[in-house]
């Protein structure tokens, strides 16, 4: 067997480039998910390629026959009778039927199976990556994720498709021809072999090759793309600044490098299929030759000419599945290195989750204790299960502590140093510090997007390593900078806070955001349509909107992170008095980004290099002239 | 549109030619190698002579040779053609976009043009090779197989002609049926991948709201969709390889039969027989071949169509004939100036502006979103061209001057500003190739960026990354406007350059303007009353039209739009 090779031509483009690491164990995975779900169909689809395959032998084998048994006698009757003949083509009419019928057959189940098994895959995936910590989501750039739902499972469909089934049924081919062959001739099977040895030698050498520029290409095609990419993005400033000549100085450089290594990957797979094709060419006319020579000298006995007809034929017949292998081989490869990447993912760790307590809704009966209810009330419960098997229920109120907390993204970095805070049921905590002081590090400690690495923080009492991750996050409302609005008309997007919400309570929401407004201007109101970087919606708008979706969870805690980028002042106040509804009645944590915002916080926490530097009110930080002072007196730049 | 793309070819036409016609030579040897075959299979096996077996065994082995230089050369000159090709259209086409304006850029949106250029142009390429090649390759076999069948027995071949329009048809009737099938299958894969996308965007939303459920139900709905669509296409395409087995095993039939009776008849012989099974085969594949071909030019059609909307798109700023080259004084005047995005009369962005600056002011330019603030400051350095009225710069019109002698002299920060990966120095040498580092020091330390660039490790050497992602929103902005200094222009514009910076900063930076480049005409686009108040002049925008223009006392005292922006930056307690 040759090595991988790029062969193909047409289709034979690395993917990732990069070559699995366990191919044997990966395909064993893969084969798990067809022997799981699809036996039956798989078996029959063996079934059938060996069909199929036997019948196209049967095929090439009925040439000598027609000849030898049929033709030949004929020749020599003085009133031939063609009722045998017909007897025999009918006959073979229904192998090449059986023949039809399996390749139809094995088509059609092999698109049910390989469609399904990656639609499992599919699912399979991003059911776990939902699982997966916030951490490999930092760690993995969206486009190498990406990549996993689009390059690796487009290659992975197109070997379980089209390579699996072929490489089998091309084995299955080689196999038989090379049987039917041995019981034609030996000596003229040798000959074919040795023939065909030379052929693999060479495809191997070609392939190779055209694996190596391939590459090459790739990584061409990698830096002028992402050159456009760049350049294109920037082409406003190159107008400004008159670099187009310059630009285009560079760009044809990398453009000419591309030219070159296109032209070298190209060639190889170009010539590779006439270089196997005339291999294949040569291999049959030495065939006649030898084959020819050996009948009429009779060296070796037994040839007659329907032998070498009949042997032509196989002789074509075994190359071409020959050459249809050692082109597959290469897009097994890669699929094979997809998968295992897919299956990376799969094996990543899932976030832990050892919380025991729950949200429960509540209500106080009769004798004023608090019971856990199915209807909805306005009271919201921790459910606290015991080891001894009592349950106790405290109500959730929103007292928040932090407790000398310690936290680094990875163990070698500690970001957060000694944090200690607390904030009491409706207090308003703003975090304020320059870029890279800690203040998002802190809301995501809250609602465990990260585990601390020291100290503890306790959520009305609880130790929120014992609160359920799920239930805990309900509890916490949050709007971030981003407003990652998803696909969908705007009622969809705000109903995210809370998927049972009525249209009344969806409306609610939006008028105490203050986006009711706007919403209502638009032609279809709330079932407007916006795409996922809401791109017909200002930023203000989107803000609006994530607005109304943390408000339409109505949780007790709420973490605000606010938009740095410049609005202009009139969209600001709205997006202020938005706010300003939801912080009404809530703990509150807020990454300040606004003075406003901070002035009327009940603490402020001053943020430097992962240290609470200062804390305390407005008038108090004023009044020590630190690090507040000077920010607010613009002294120091606030982001 | 082909036939101006095609035109592109240029340097490689003679590659492009030449590799049909190796393409056809490929085909006729391959075409006649079944024939010899006959000949040696009659004329030497048949008869028992060693000589004419050896004779057309040579010639054969001489037709294979023949066959294999000619495909590796056809193989060759398609793939320097087809890269040469795409050479040339992505060089137009960067070409084409280099003379673009700012309102052709705005036409087809960034994203796209990057689309055009790279995807498009690999469809194309590989639409090309193909019709060089493969295009060329199946109907010539087709052709000369089929007049070769002919040729051998002209009664057998008539199977052909009666077997290849039930393929024919078959297949287009398959291909009918499943183009719109496809259509659908990508368009729900396109929603699939944006499905991903959010989520992976909006991870944080997904979690912190406990979505991981319905966003999995989301993910399903979709790939459950996806795998209905995909399977039905797949499924009837599965059709195409038992039917052409059908045609291609009712031809060997049928050819046996009648070949039979022919040979017993006397007039075939067996060799021609076996040379008719091969020609089966190369029919029927050709054909099929065709109609794939023909599929995959029908889809890159599409790409074809967007390279050449942008090789067609004319750029719509030109330098006027006899351009004045050097710019006077740094005085701006706008006279009756409207102007239009999309260059009509009814939906204009700016309205009867008129305006004086004289060289050396600082000019302040005030308004909410949507007020034309930035259209006003694009007319200067002829980003855009007026559509009533006019702009003049010196005293001259900017149509009047070279385009590039104009943007040297008027230095423009943008609102998206981009910093490009490369070092700093190198990003800040935009604005002047042969800058000393002394003067990038003194841009640097006027623009307030020096300290901080100092502070990084490498200092003016650091690299920074691709959009800027390594340095701060407000580090960012200093950069921007200390490239913009060094070209030393008459006139400095700041589009909200620096509503990163932090007030006192943005003060210094302010101060050091008035300082260090007096004679300098500056005019500052702020959100930020504290950015404009001590500039000479104010201007207020609003809705397109110039709403007052004075210094902060008068407009504070007289107009409303200032007063009440004023009013809410105060509550807000800056400065």
């Amino acid at each position: 067997m040759p090595g991988p090779m790029m062969g193909g031509g047409r289709h034979g483009r690395p993917a990732g480039g990069k070559r699995g690491k366990n191919p044997k164990k990966t395909l064993g995975r893969l084969l798990s998910y067809i022997k799981r779900d699809y036996s039956g169909k798989f078996f029959v689809v063996l079934v059938c390629i060996v069909l199929g395959a036997l019948a196209s032998v049967a095929g090439s084998m009925f040439l000598r026959v027609l000849i030898d048994d049929y033709i030949s006698p004929l020749l020599l009757e003085s009133s031939p009778v063609f009722s045998g003949l017909l007897r025999a083509l009918v006959m073979m009419g229904f192998v090449y039927l059986v023949g039809v019928i399996s390749t139809f057959l094995y088509n059609r189940l092999m698109v049910s199976i390989s469609q399904g098994v990656l639609k499992t895959v599919r699912d399979q995936m991003f059911s776990h990556m939902q699982s997966l910590p916030i951490r490999y989501f930092d760690t993995n750039t969206h486009g190498d994720v990406m990549s996993h739902y689009t390059n690796d499972t487009d290659t992975l469909q197109q070997m379980l498709s089209q390579s699996v089934p072929q490489m089998f049924s091309s084995a299955i081919t080689i196999v038989a021809v090379l049987v039917a062959m041995l019981f034609t001739n030996v000596w003229l099977t040798l000959f074919v072999l040795l023939g065909v040895f030379v052929m693999l030698r060479v495809t191997a050498k070609i392939g190779g090759n055209s694996a190596k520029y391939f590459l090459e290409q790739q990584k061409s095609i990698g830096k002028v793309n992402g050159y456009i990419e760049e350049m294109i993005g920037g082409q406003k400033v190159v107008k400004v600044f008159c670099r187009e000549d310059k630009c285009k100085e560079q760009f044809d450089g990398l453009n000419e490098e591309l030219r070159i290594n296109a032209t070298r990957a190209n060639t190889f797979a170009n010539i590779l299929m006439p270089i196997m094709m005339n291999i294949g060419n040569l291999l049959y006319v030495l065939v006649a030759v030898v084959g020819g020579t050996l009948a009429l000298t009779g060296v070796s006995g037994g040839i007659t000419l329907g032998v070498i007809a009949s042997f032509l034929q196989l002789t074509k017949t075994f190359t071409q599945p020959v050459s249809q292998i050692s082109q597959q081989v290469n897009s097994i490869v890669m699929a094979l290195a997809g998968a295992e990447r897919i299956f990376e993912l799969m094996d990543e760790p899932s976030e832990v989750d050892d919380g025991y307590v729950t949200l429960v809704n509540a209500k106080y009966d009769a004798q004023g204790k608090l019971v856990e209810t199915e209807e909805k009330t306005n009271i919201w419960a921790w459910k606290h299960p015991h080891e001894d098997g009592t349950l106790t229920y405290e109500q959730v109120r929103g007292d928040v502590r932090f407790f000398d907390v310690d936290f680094g993204y990875t163990p070698e970095k500690i970001v957060l140093h000694n944090v200690t805070l607390y904030a009491e049921p409706g207090q308003k905590v703003a975090f304020v510090g320059a870029t890279g002081a800690g203040k998002t590090t802190i809301t995501n400690l809250i609602n465990r997007f990260y585990d601390l690495a020291d100290g503890k923080i306790r959520y009305d009492g609880i130790n929120i390593n014992k609160i359920k991750k799920s239930d805990l996050r309900r509890s916490l409302g949050i709007v971030l900078q981003d407003t990652n609005l998803f696909t969908g008309t705007i009622r969809d997007n705000i109903r995210y806070g809370s998927l049972h919400a009525t249209d009344e309570e969806i409306k609610a929401a939006a008028q105490l955001a203050g986006a009711d407004d706007f919403i209502e201007r638009l032609p279809d109101g709330y079932d407007t349509e916006i795409d996922g970087d809401g791109g017909s919606l200002s930023q203000g708008q989107r803000q609006l909107l994530s607005i109304a979706r943390a408000a339409v969870a109505d949780p007790p805690v709420m973490i605000l992170d606010e938009a740095t980028s410049s609005i202009d002042t009139r969209t600001e106040a709205i997006v202020q008095r938005g706010m300003d509804g939801l912080m009404c009645g809530r703990t509150v944590f807020v990454i300040a980004h606004r003075l406003s915002t901070v002035q009327n916080a009940d603490v402020i926490m001053v943020l430097e290099l992962g240290r609470i530097i200062e804390r305390g009110n407005h008038e108090q930080l004023i009044a020590e002239h630190g690090k507040y002072y000077q920010l607010y007196t613009g002294a120091f730049e606030l982001e | 549109m082909i036939k101006q793309l095609v035109g592109r070819v240029r340097e490689y036409k003679k590659d492009a030619l030449l590799t049909p016609f190796f393409v056809v030579l490929e085909v006729v040897m391959e075409v006649v190698i079944p024939t010899v075959m006959a000949l040696l299979i009659d004329r030497g096996i048949d008869a028992g002579n060693l000589g004419a077996i050896w004779k057309y065994g040579l010639i054969l082995i001489v037709c294979a040779m023949l066959a294999l230089v000619f495909g590796a050369l056809a193989g060759t000159f398609a793939s320097r053609a087809s890269a040469g090709f795409a050479r040339n259209l992505r060089h137009d086409m960067y070409y084409a976009v280099q003379d673009f304006s700012f309102s052709n850029i705005d036409k087809f949106s960034t994203a796209s043009i990057v689309t055009r250029l790279t995807t498009d142009v690999t469809n194309v390429q590989n639409a090309f090779q193909m019709c060089t090649r493969i295009a060329v390759r199946c109907p010539v076999m087709l052709i000369f197989s089929l007049i070769m069948a002919f040729r051998i027995n002209n009664q057998v071949a008539w199977v052909f002609v009666g077997v290849l329009p039930i393929l024919g048809i078959g297949l287009g009737i398959l291909m009918k049926i499943v183009a719109p099938v496809f259509a659908r299958v990508f368009k729900t894969y396109d929603r699939m991948n944006t499905v991903v996308q959010e989520n992976l965007r909006g991870i944080r939303v997904v979690k912190a709201y406990v979505r991981e459920e319905h966003e999995t139900e989301k993910f399903q709905s979709v790939s459950g969709r996806l795998y209905r669509e995909f399977s039905k296409a797949q499924k009837t395409m599965a059709c195409a390889m038992p039917l052409m087995q059908i045609c291609m095993y009712a031809c060997i039939l049928l050819i046996s039969w009648f070949g039979a009776r022919l040979i017993v008849g006397g007039s075939m012989t067996t060799g021609e027989l076996t040379s008719l099974f091969s020609y089966v085969m190369q029919i029927l594949i050709s054909l099929m071949m065709v109609a794939m071909v023909f599929v995959m030019i029908t889809m890159s059609r599409a790409s074809a169509q967007r390279i050449s909307e942008l090789l067609t798109e004319q750029a719509d700023l030109h330098d006027p004939e006899n351009p004045v080259t050097a710019v006077k004084d740094g005085s701006i005047r706008f006279e009756n100036v409207s102007f239009s995005y999309k260059g009509d009369h009814h939906k204009f962005a700016l309205h009867g502006v008129n305006l004086d600056i004289k060289p050396g002011q600082t000019v302040g330019i005030l308004g909410g979103t949507g007020s034309a603030k930035s259209s006003l400051v694009q007319l200067i350095p002829r980003l855009y061209d007026v559509t009533e009225g006019s702009v003049k710069v010196g005293g001259v019109d900017v149509r009047a001057y070279h385009l590039e002698t104009l943007r040297d002299e008027v230095a423009m920060v943008l609102q998206k500003n981009v910093l490009f990966s490369g070092t700093i120095k190198e990003n800040l040498r935009w604005g002047n190739e042969k800058a000393t580092d002394e003067e990038l020091k003194r841009v640097c330390k006027l623009a307030q960026a020096d300290e901080f660039i100092s502070q990084m490790p490498d200092g003016y050497d650091t690299h920074i990354e691709q959009g800027g992602t390594n340095v701060s929103g407000g580090q960012k902005q200093r950069l921007c406007i200390a490239r913009a200094l060094l070209k030393k222009p008459k006139i400095l514009i700041l589009d909200d350059s620096t509503s990163a910076v932090d007030t006192k900063t943005d003060a210094l930076i302010r101060r050091a303007f008035v300082e260090e480049i007096p004679e300098t005409t500056k005019l500052i686009i702020a959100q930020r009353v504290s950015s404009v108040q001590d500039a000479d002049q104010i201007i207020v925008m609003d809705n397109g039209c110039i709403n007052a223009v004075g210094t902060h006392d008068e407009l504070l005292r007289s107009n409303e739009i200032y007063q009440e922006v004023y009013r809410s930056q105060q509550k807000g307690g800056e400065e």
